[in-house]
């Protein structure tokens, strides 16, 4: 079936149609491009709204305090309840489900960050050495927060790159000392984020903060990481389980969301994404809606090109062909046009998202694009030998007629045909 | 080499029955030279097509080198064709991408036998009938005499035992009809049976037998002898 005469017997088909043929593949083409474009675009909005969760570990979450809204167990609403450093512990040994955990104690009012003549104010994180795992914290000098930091209660801080370039200018800042409200901390590292550019804060172990800014044990926020998981009902349970657990060791209703805020990230991202899982099936409907069309046009050509041969065929038949053979000629030919003109599709859809890759790449390289909701529109490499496999069985369905009426083609008639 | 035996076919054609052969005997020995005649409609060409294996018939059989012919599927009638029987039609039916060589070898390429080889081949049957020179040109290039002889080489070079030939000079002027016929009555000395469907009288006069159909059944046999009593008589006719 694979031999040299059948390609031969083939193109020397194709080559007497050109036009013909050209525009039977176009169709399917036509359709492949569709299908790359609708995908890559899908791919880039999906890319684009990662980039976004991105930020943070995608498993981060969020606790936060405030004032209770309902009754509970006889305690009246309008309790504030607050965290201490305890509930670290607890979180950070006793919840199997989290990972890492981070405490953060506000500082009181606007600190004025000093250095020299220079001032300004920016905002204060104080944190444990985890958070820089959890939102992602990329480090350009020094280093971040760590475990001896927060033993030893040192003074010591990780500014942002906008903090350094306010005080310092085009000074060194390692190992200075800039002055929080005149306690002087020592600047072990400088943060850098393409996408936070123009957030400014400053990093500073919690447990120096509370001890500095008269907190005591006082703890306003967690982050923390919670274990993966695959969807957002088991995200949620997650969410549900902490807060019950939190709400038992503070004396509040675990449904009450004023005495304890918290917004759990991997379930907003998992819920995104089944977003996303819809509009890329849509797509797919689309696209293969589009490719059917090219099929159709296919097997028509392929329909028309039988009648015109069947004189051909019924002289083959007479000098020995059998129905298989005849059969195999119709059908490799409509694989060989599909395939070949649905590549060429795929090429030219691949190219052009490859191409707005590429211009969005330079746009953020420049400093622009910020908040783009479109990244990386292309097609992955599964996706693509889907596609080539879907072209090979179209050209297979748009033969299979042509094909049959091929093979039941009478000799005696199709040799009484006079044209 | 052939025998045929109460042979019935009919035609449906919607609701019409058309009764065409109507059990027909026929005995035709290896080497023949046969001729087969009559008027349209008198069922030559449904004749032709059973014993080509074309088509198939309703009642009575057909044995054909020994074999019965009834019922065989595609692939086995097919094969059975390219084996035993080489076609001659009227209208040539070469196929008009292919250049002669192409032509002649395609019933090879149904035996599988190699590209370089079927060529080669082809081109010693294109010599023996005189078209050595005019193996790469395509059929339209070609004068009808011409092309009826590639398609003779095509019809001879899967070694059948017959040649059957639907009006083979139909399409061609007095001269080269003739030359095909002197053709045809060399292959037939060489021992192959030849049976050649024509109404035309000096064509079937040129043949060693002549079977004469009228509605469906032989109306006369006329054999070797009787030829030149045949031959008066289309004169005079």
């Amino acid at each position: 079936m694979f031999d040299v005469d059948v390609w031969q017997e083939i193109f020397s088909t194709i080559k007497k149609n050109k036009l013909r043929t050209f525009l039977t593949g176009f169709s399917v083409a036509w359709g492949i491009f569709m299908l790359m474009i609708l995908l890559g675009s899908g791919n880039g909005l999906q890319n684009g709204v990662k980039e976004q969760f991105a930020d943070n570990s995608v498993n981060i979450m969020w606790m936060w305090t405030g004032e209770t809204s309902m009754p509970y167990h006889g305690l009246k609403e309008g309790r504030p309840i607050k965290f201490k450093n305890d509930d670290y512990t607890f979180l950070k040994e006793k919840s199997e489900d989290l990972e890492l955990v981070s405490s953060r104690f506000y500082l009181p009012g606007s600190i004025m960050y000093t250095y020299k003549n220079e001032y300004g104010s920016f905002e204060t994180s104080s944190c444990h050495p985890a958070l820089k795992e959890m939102e992602k914290v990329n480090i350009v000098a020094g280093r971040f927060i760590n475990d001896l930091d927060m033993t030893d209660f040192r003074k010591v801080i990780v500014i942002g790159d906008n903090i350094k370039k306010a005080l310092f200018k085009d000074e060194d800042p390692m190992g200075k000392y800039i002055k929080l409200n005149n306690v002087p901390f020592k600047v072990v590292g400088v943060a850098f984020d393409k996408k936070r550019q123009n957030e400014r804060t400053a990093y500073i172990p919690v447990t120096t903060a509370q001890r500095i800014f008269n907190g005591a044990d006082r703890v306003h926020s967690f982050a923390v990481t919670t274990k993966m998981v695959k969807t957002a009902e088991e995200a949620d349970a997650i969410t549900e389980k902490v807060r019950q657990q939190m709400a038992q060791r503070h004396n509040f209703d675990p449904a009450d969301k004023r005495a304890m805020g918290s917004f759990n990230m991997l379930a907003e991202y998992i819920r995104t994404m089944k977003i996303f899982q819809a509009i890329k099936i849509f797509v797919w409907i689309i696209g293969i809606g589009t490719l059917i069309a090219g099929i159709v046009g296919v097997s028509n050509i392929m329909l028309i090109l039988v009648k015109e041969r069947t004189r051909e065929i019924g002289i083959r038949k007479a000098l020995g062909a059998s129905p298989a053979s005849v059969i195999g000629l119709v059908l490799l030919e409509s694989i060989l046009i599909t395939t070949v003109a649905g590549y060429i599709g795929l090429l030219f859809g691949v190219s052009i998202m490859e191409g707005i890759n590429l211009a969005i790449e330079q746009m953020l390289a420049t400093g622009g694009g910020d908040g783009m909701f479109f990244r990386n529109p292309t097609v992955d490499f599964t996706t693509a030998i889907a596609s080539t496999l879907i072209l090979i069985v179209s050209g297979a369905l748009a033969g299979y007629l042509p094909a049959r009426k091929a093979a039941n083609v009478k000799p005696i008639e199709a040799l009484r045909d006079e044209n | 080499m052939i025998q045929i035996n109460n042979l019935h076919k009919s035609y449906v054609m919607g609701s019409n029955s058309l009764h065409v052969l109507k059990g027909l005997d026929l005995d035709i020995d290896e080497g023949e030279f046969v001729s087969i005649m009559g008027s349209s409609g008198s069922g030559k060409s449904t004749l032709l097509n059973i014993l080509g294996i074309l088509d198939d018939y309703d009642e009575g059989s057909y044995y054909l080198g020994g074999k019965l012919m009834q019922g065989l599927n595609e692939t086995k009638a097919a094969m059975t064709r390219n084996e035993m029987i080489g076609f001659i039609f009227q209208s040539f039916n070469l196929i008009s991408f292919k250049n002669a060589v192409e032509n002649v070898a395609l019933p090879l390429y149904y035996q599988k036998v190699s590209r370089k080889k079927r060529n080669l081949i082809a081109l010693e049957y294109l010599d023996r009938l005189g078209l050595k020179e005019w193996a790469h040109h395509l059929p339209s290039e070609m004068s009808g005499g011409q092309k009826q002889r590639v398609a003779i080489a095509r019809a001879l070079i899967s070694k059948p035992k017959i040649i059957l030939a639907d009006e083979p000079t139909g399409a061609l002027d007095t001269t080269t009809s003739f030359e095909v016929m002197d053709i045809l009555k060399e292959i037939n000395d060489e021992g192959k049976t030849v049976i050649i469907v024509t109404h035309e009288h000096d064509i079937a006069a040129m043949t060693k037998k002549i079977i004469r159909l009228k509605d469906g059944v032989i109306e006369e046999v006329i054999k070797n002898g009787d030829l030149q009593l045949f031959k008066d008589r289309v004169r005079t006719e």
